[in-house]
């Protein structure tokens, strides 16, 4: 049993950590800033999302186990939110209109 | 060579590098996010010195809530074009005494360390034998709240010092009023998103790590540090503004905790022979109800120090009005 | 298996690293940006991997933090994007007062 739950640590491990090479290979050849957003989010959040799976038979259960998942979500949640704020303010914004010393600023 | 050698070697090495890009750094922009990335990887480093105390307040104080100052502080900063050419040679010899001070301090401190008898000197032995007395499981919890309380109780004072510091800074017609460091224009509706998803959940950790810091890595000021971040991303996207400075309810908030700890302190003359004493079956239960009056009051400095000093409201009306501005 | 997960951290640490390098070097501010988010979620892998392979107790509540500090980092790198430029001329009364943006 103990066989099977090591066995399933080293692949669901190796498995993320292709994942963080893709992201990160994502992130060194996209041409754009949009892009290397989309490569960081999606593919580290799945490389996260594996290897707390393959982390979760090595940490006492249920607590630490629930704990790890924890962590996952979080990271999913903040990650989706952020991508979409970081993709906002990434776009190029129209030019700032100042008018009488009164800055305007449209949607970040 | 073992694994955990090249592992640590290469953390070591990455962490150098983004220093010294940090300090190279053409913007004031890019130069904090490469401290803000520094702090949060120096705090995998305490993790492998077996330090998650200190990596916790790493990540939170040290690279966190200093990144969102710093970014403040770098925005507020005058785009000067280039300086004159006149003391270039002059700039230069500083810049390479400073260097040079640099150097000799970080030599300084490898030596110390390297040098060290083996082994090492340490009170820790005491420390850990010392703690069944106090009830904690935490070491470093029974170091700050029971071995140096003292130094926990001025550090508390000095937040609220600071942040009278902060608000001295206010112009004389907007003293008293709400802060406004944290006004954006017009969030976005991801960033509204965020405030609404994110703070439950940062508020439940932040209890958490304060609460757990009696047996486990955590404490009061890393779960004060979190509740404030949460906070502040609440402020930012507008849901709720901050308060008015002058507010009595804000002002107690912020002293309960020093006021709470000192007290206590206070108590220990009588009961327990000495000031910050704690009578012997007293001293868990007491320890945890200065925990809680801390973090309160911890995350409301933390907070405040976050959100600037009180200026001139723009729109009086709105910002009386709690709602999401889009 | 401690050296297994060792090796699997290193690895991503060099990921992250790569990662690093390339946003940091990105031509203008809106790269530098991603920084947080990169390591909001290497990071914490490197993070978890480090803590559960040298069974260090409490890493899973330092994950945590790190993964709302990353966002809350991204929040103030976002907010903090738009600073004025570079004041022209006539604007110099302009810069010297104190803007109100993060």
């Amino acid at each position: 049993m103990s066989l099977a739950l090591d066995l399933l640590t080293i692949v669901a491990v190796s498995l993320g950590a292709v994942f963080f090479l893709a992201g990160t290979l994502g992130l060194l050849r996209f041409p754009d800033t949009l892009t290397r957003l989309h490569a960081l989010t999606k593919a580290d959040n799945l490389g996260l999302g594996l290897v707390v799976l393959g982390l979760l038979p090595q940490v006492d259960w249920p607590l630490g186990a629930l704990k790890l998942s924890a962590v996952w979500l979080l990271a999913l949640l903040a990650g989706a939110t952020v991508g979409q704020l970081l993709g906002a303010a990434v776009r190029p914004p129209p030019p700032v209109a100042r008018v009488a010393g009164v800055a305007e600023e449209s949607h970040p | 060579m073992s694994l955990a050698l090249v592992g640590d070697l290469s953390l070591a090495l990455l962490i150098l590098g983004l220093a010294v890009w940090t300090i190279g750094a053409r913007g004031a922009y890019g130069a904090v996010v490469g401290f803000v990335a520094y702090g949060l990887l120096v705090a995998l480093v305490w993790v492998r010195l077996a330090a998650v105390d200190v990596a916790l307040t790493e990540a939170a104080l040290g690279s966190g809530l200093m990144g969102l100052l710093l970014l403040r502080a770098a925005a507020r900063l005058p785009h000067d074009p280039a300086p004159p050419a006149a003391g270039r040679a002059g700039r230069l010899a500083l810049r390479v005494l400073v260097g040079l001070a640099c150097a000799a301090l970080a030599a300084g401190l490898a030596a110390v360390v390297l040098l060290l008898p083996e082994p090492a000197p340490s009170l820790a032995a005491a420390a850990g034998a010392a703690l069944p007395a106090t009830g904690l499981g935490n070491p470093v919890a029974g170091v700050l709240l029971a071995y140096r309380a003292i130094d926990t109780l001025l550090e508390a004072v000095v937040l609220v010092l600071a942040l009278i510091g902060l608000w001295s800074l206010a112009a004389d017609d907007a003293w008293g009023g709400r802060p406004g460091a944290l006004r954006i224009g017009q969030p976005g509706p991801a960033l509204v998103l965020l405030a609404q998803l994110l703070p439950p959940l940062g508020i439940l950790v932040g209890i958490h790590l304060a609460w757990t810091g009696a047996n486990h890595p955590g404490g009061a000021f890393q779960g004060a540090a979190v509740l404030a971040a949460m906070w502040a991303i609440v402020m930012v996207a507008g849901l709720s503004p901050p308060p008015r400075v002058d507010r009595r309810a804000v002002r107690l908030v912020l002293v309960v905790g020093a006021a709470l700890f000192f007290a206590i302190g206070i108590g220990g003359v009588w009961w327990a022979d000495a000031f910050l004493a704690y009578p012997a079956d007293w001293a868990k239960p007491l320890i945890l109800a200065i925990e809680a009056a801390l973090t309160l009051s911890l995350a409301a400095a933390l907070g405040l120090l976050l959100a600037g000093p009180p200026a001139v409201d723009p729109d009086p009306v709105a910002a009386g009005r709690a709602g999401v501005r889009s | 298996m401690t050296e297994f997960l060792l090796g699997a951290a290193l690895f991503v640490l060099v990921t992250v690293a790569l990662g690093l390098i390339r946003v940091l070097r990105g031509p203008d501010d809106a790269d530098r940006m991603l920084a947080a988010q990169l390591l909001g979620t290497g990071g914490v892998a490197v993070l978890l991997l480090l803590g559960v392979a040298n069974g260090v107790n409490g890493v899973a509540d330092l994950a945590l933090m790190l993964a709302l500090l990353a966002a809350f980092a991204s929040v103030a790198f976002v907010t903090g994007v738009g600073q004025p430029g570079p004041p022209a001329p006539g604007a110099a009364a302009d810069a010297a007062r104190p803007s109100e943006q993060p």
